[in-house]
């Protein structure tokens, strides 16, 4: 079963014009690298220069933020969702 | 460039008083220019938008500003609404107080309470930046407003959008104090507890504002939300007689407010109103959630999260997203930061009401003993002159500080039991 992927709005033009993609992958990072591979625009703002998430967004893995567990290398398992949500809100 | 998320259209609030137009707004990280519009990040590097004010713009002498309201827009060239606000027009310009007894406590040259605990409407300075947001909100013909809240946003956006006609949507975690809860459901918003903390509340609020279209405050409206901190700084300098204090101490939770005090006092010195150095700002947390503290000590610029665990609901945000702007400008004015215990924090509270009369609430105690700390470690110079910003009403937490205090006698209506007590 494959990994659902959610980006926000300003990414969706990044992005096929979606904001919700299937992908596949052991870790958060392989699911990242998936739809980065189809859409390469979007990999520069998912991956920092150095394949690292990139600052300015956070990324949940089923509600939880990667940066609690592994960041990147945090598994997932099959029908998992990662949420990507921009760094600058709140407070 | 146009902005992304569309959000829902009305008609301005009433007749007469036509929408204000509205800043542009730019990319703080990489400079890309965006038209108004409910977006709070660049569509093309995600950093974050903030107004990008005419340099042509003509500014107001301090002689022009004297005759204006005693509010926020006395100040309004600095704001991101273009001509005359249309909503929320009585907020801001709090007392600036003079705490000798603090100043001793302290062991400084003298300290000045910033006391937006007494803030129009709703006892906080949150007041300030809804009142912003709520007209860029008629400016972009916003018809439903929204906010991820610690409790005092949900306050201040519940009374000023009931006072506008507009419905609200606010979001708080399910375990907020009681009289914050009261104090945002009294104005009848659509308020929702969410299971979890502050920064799941954000995070759902981030996804909301692209399914909904509302205009949520700190999120989609946050360019220009954020920019009502920074006349609190006006008003400081504004009421210190046009100049500017040694050092200013200010709560931190998002970061927002220090960053932004830090852009007030300098665009004050760029207009020419104030002359000297600026302040050297001071930064308060509470050692269960201190991510920004973390960041002033350790150096870097990336945030590492945490999971809050204090009493300060009002400050409790792990994932502060202005955390590494607060930390800079801490940094760039050689100041400092300081975390304190919930205990410390609680002795903060009855050190600013024992000492100068004023109720603050959670934050302001972590202010207030992030101040003693501070300068017991000589970070905060004998020498300064020292503003202390007050953010919020003790009323709204006294759960908080009930138990640190003595309780009080009861007596039979006799003269005898009574002086028992005095010579007790």
């Amino acid at each position: 079963m494959p990994v659902t992927l959610r980006l926000p709005t300003v990414l969706a033009g990044a992005a096929g014009g979606n904001t919700v993609h299937q992908a596949r992958g052991a870790t958060v990072g392989d699911v990242v690298a998936d739809v980065a591979s189809r859409y390469p625009e979007l990999g520069t703002r998912l991956r920092g220069p150095n394949g690292e998430p990139y600052p300015y967004v956070i990324f949940y893995l089923d509600d939880e933020d990667i940066r609690f567990r592994q960041g990147f290398a945090t598994p997932v398992r099959d029908g998992a969702e990662i949420v990507v949500v921009p760094a600058i809100a709140g407070g | 460039m146009s902005s992304s998320p569309a959000a829902a259209r009305r008609a301005p609030p009433s007749e007469g008083s036509p929408a204000p137009a509205l800043a542009s707004l730019a990319c703080r990280s990489c400079g890309a220019r965006f038209d108004p519009g409910p977006v709070a990040v660049c569509e093309a590097c995600l950093g974050p938008l903030e107004p990008a004010y005419g340099p042509e713009r003509a500014l107001p002498s301090r002689d022009e500003i004297a005759p204006r309201p005693h509010s926020i827009w006395r100040y309004r060239e600095w704001l991101p609404i273009l001509g005359q606000p249309v909503v929320s027009l009585d907020t801001g310009f709090t007392p600036l107080l003079d705490s000798p007894a603090l100043a001793q406590a302290l062991g400084v040259r003298r300290v000045l309470v910033k006391n937006d605990a007494v803030s129009h409407p709703t006892a906080s300075f949150k007041d300030r930046v809804v009142a912003v947001a709520l007209n860029a909100a008629a400016g972009l013909g916003i018809d439903t407003v929204g906010c991820a809240s610690t409790g005092n946003l949900a306050n201040a956006l519940a009374a000023q959008a009931a006072r506008a006609g507009l419905p609200a949507w606010i979001f708080v975690p399910e375990d907020l104090e009681v009289a914050k809860v009261v104090g945002t459901s009294v104005y009848g918003p659509r308020l929702v507890r969410v299971r979890g903390t502050y920064d799941d509340v954000n995070r759902l609020c981030a996804q909301l504002a692209d399914r909904f279209g509302w205009g949520l405050v700190n999120l989609n409206l946050r360019a220009y939300y954020g920019e009502g901190s920074k006349t609190m700084a006006f008003e400081i300098a504004e009421q210190l007689g046009w100049r500017l204090p040694d050092a200013v101490v200010a709560p931190m939770a998002g970061g927002s407010l220090l960053t932004k005090l830090d852009k007030g006092f300098h665009e004050f010195l760029d207009a020419g109103l104030v002359q000297g150095r600026p302040p050297r700002m001071y930064g308060a947390q509470a050692e269960g959630c201190s991510p920004i503290v973390d960041l002033v000590h350790r150096g870097g610029d990336a945030i590492r999260p945490v999971v809050p665990r204090t009493i300060a609901r009002s400050i409790a945000i792990g994932n502060p997203a202005d955390g590494a702007s607060a930390a800079a400008a801490i940094r760039r004015t050689g100041g400092s930061a300081a975390a304190v215990s919930d205990d410390d924090l609680v002795a903060g509270i009855r050190l600013l009401a024992e000492t100068t009369g004023v109720f603050t609430e959670t934050a302001g105690g972590a202010t207030v003993a992030g101040a003693l700390s501070l300068a017991r470690a000589g970070r905060i110079r004998a020498s300064d002159e020292v503003v202390l910003c007050i953010t919020g009403n003790g009323l709204k937490t006294i759960e908080a500080v009930q138990p640190a205090l003595r309780e009080a006698p009861v007596v039979s209506a006799k003269v005898r039991e009574v002086a028992a007590l005095v010579d007790a």
